[in-house]
């Protein structure tokens, strides 16, 4: 019976997503894998789209979810573009640390 | 119920994002990513989003992640990596101290504001409460292709182009030619 009392607030939703960006972020800044690099990226995107579909329920509006379709177009190019320029950077070497890419440091 | 869903879905979302992180082989780490994201779909149909959340399966699910393993198999990168060694000294402290300090400020901004949230839409159509089943994609539909219909057809043009360039950016060049 608690769980018909107690419903879930947009609060609740929205420290949610705060906690997953806040992973992808850690990912981002922790690991050194390019491909694990990207899916912290999306990680994050993911976070924001559930922040904007929380909102826009909060808020009764629907271009909250109108917003999150233009991401996930926007994502799934920006991952694209992202696994060519990996596979092309990946053809020329063999390992797979991001440190090791710094010939365009001045 | 919506709370025994989102409890549920929480742990789902937050074990796969945790499991992106800490999985050493990078094949592991995509399927933890596939947790997150159905994770995140099952929220979306909690908030009556169904369209979105189809399309998150769809695309975040189908799409995306299976390009990631096909990217990881066919680089043949798929040997895991060794996530004891700690590349720049005491990096791994800091970004722990960055994340409770951001997952502290991104929560204590969402609290203090939780009663600013009013009402200030014309409604969301609830296809579970209304006899209308299909009340949420009509409306979405209606959104983007009469308010956001400019910035529909410059999404289509950027994926041309997204096309395009990575492809130019993956062939091998062989001959003579041009590029």
């Amino acid at each position: 019976m608690l769980s018909l009392v107690i419903a879930p607030t947009t609060t609740w939703y929205l420290v949610l997503a705060a906690v997953l960006f806040t992973i992808g972020a850690m990912g981002v800044l922790v690991r050194r894998n390019p491909l694990v690099m990207f899916m912290c990226i999306e990680l994050m995107l993911n976070a924001v789209n559930l922040t904007f579909v929380s909102l826009g329920r909060a808020m009764a509006d629907i271009n909250g979810q109108a917003i999150v379709f233009f991401v996930m177009v926007v994502a799934a190019a920006e991952v694209v573009v992202g696994l060519g320029i990996i596979v092309s950077i990946m053809r020329r070497r063999s390992g797979i640390n991001v440190d090791d890419l710094a010939e365009l440091k001045g | 119920m919506e709370l025994f869903v989102f409890t549920c879905a929480s742990i789902m979302v937050l074990v796969g994002a945790l499991g992106v992180i800490f999985r050493k082989h990078p094949v592991h780490a995509a399927l933890s990513l596939v947790l997150t994201l159905f994770g995140i779909a099952v929220l979306f149909v909690a908030q009556s989003a169904e369209f979105l959340a189809a399309v998150q399966v769809i695309v975040y699910a189908g799409a995306i992640v299976i390009l990631f393993l096909f990217v990881i198999m066919l680089l043949g990168v798929d040997k895991a990596e060794d996530l004891r060694v700690e590349p720049l000294a005491s990096q791994r402290w800091i970004a722990a101290l960055v994340g409770v300090g951001m997952v502290g400020l991104l929560s204590a901004a969402v609290v203090s504001s939780a009663d600013v949230l009013r009402v200030r839409g014309d409604g969301i159509a609830d296809p579970v409460a209304g006899d209308n089943p299909d009340a949420n994609i009509e409306q979405l539909a209606n959104t983007i292709f009469s308010d956001y219909v400019f910035a529909f057809e410059i999404t289509s043009v950027l994926l041309v182009v997204a096309v395009v360039g990575t492809v130019m950016l993956a062939r091998r060049r062989t001959g003579k030619g041009l590029a």
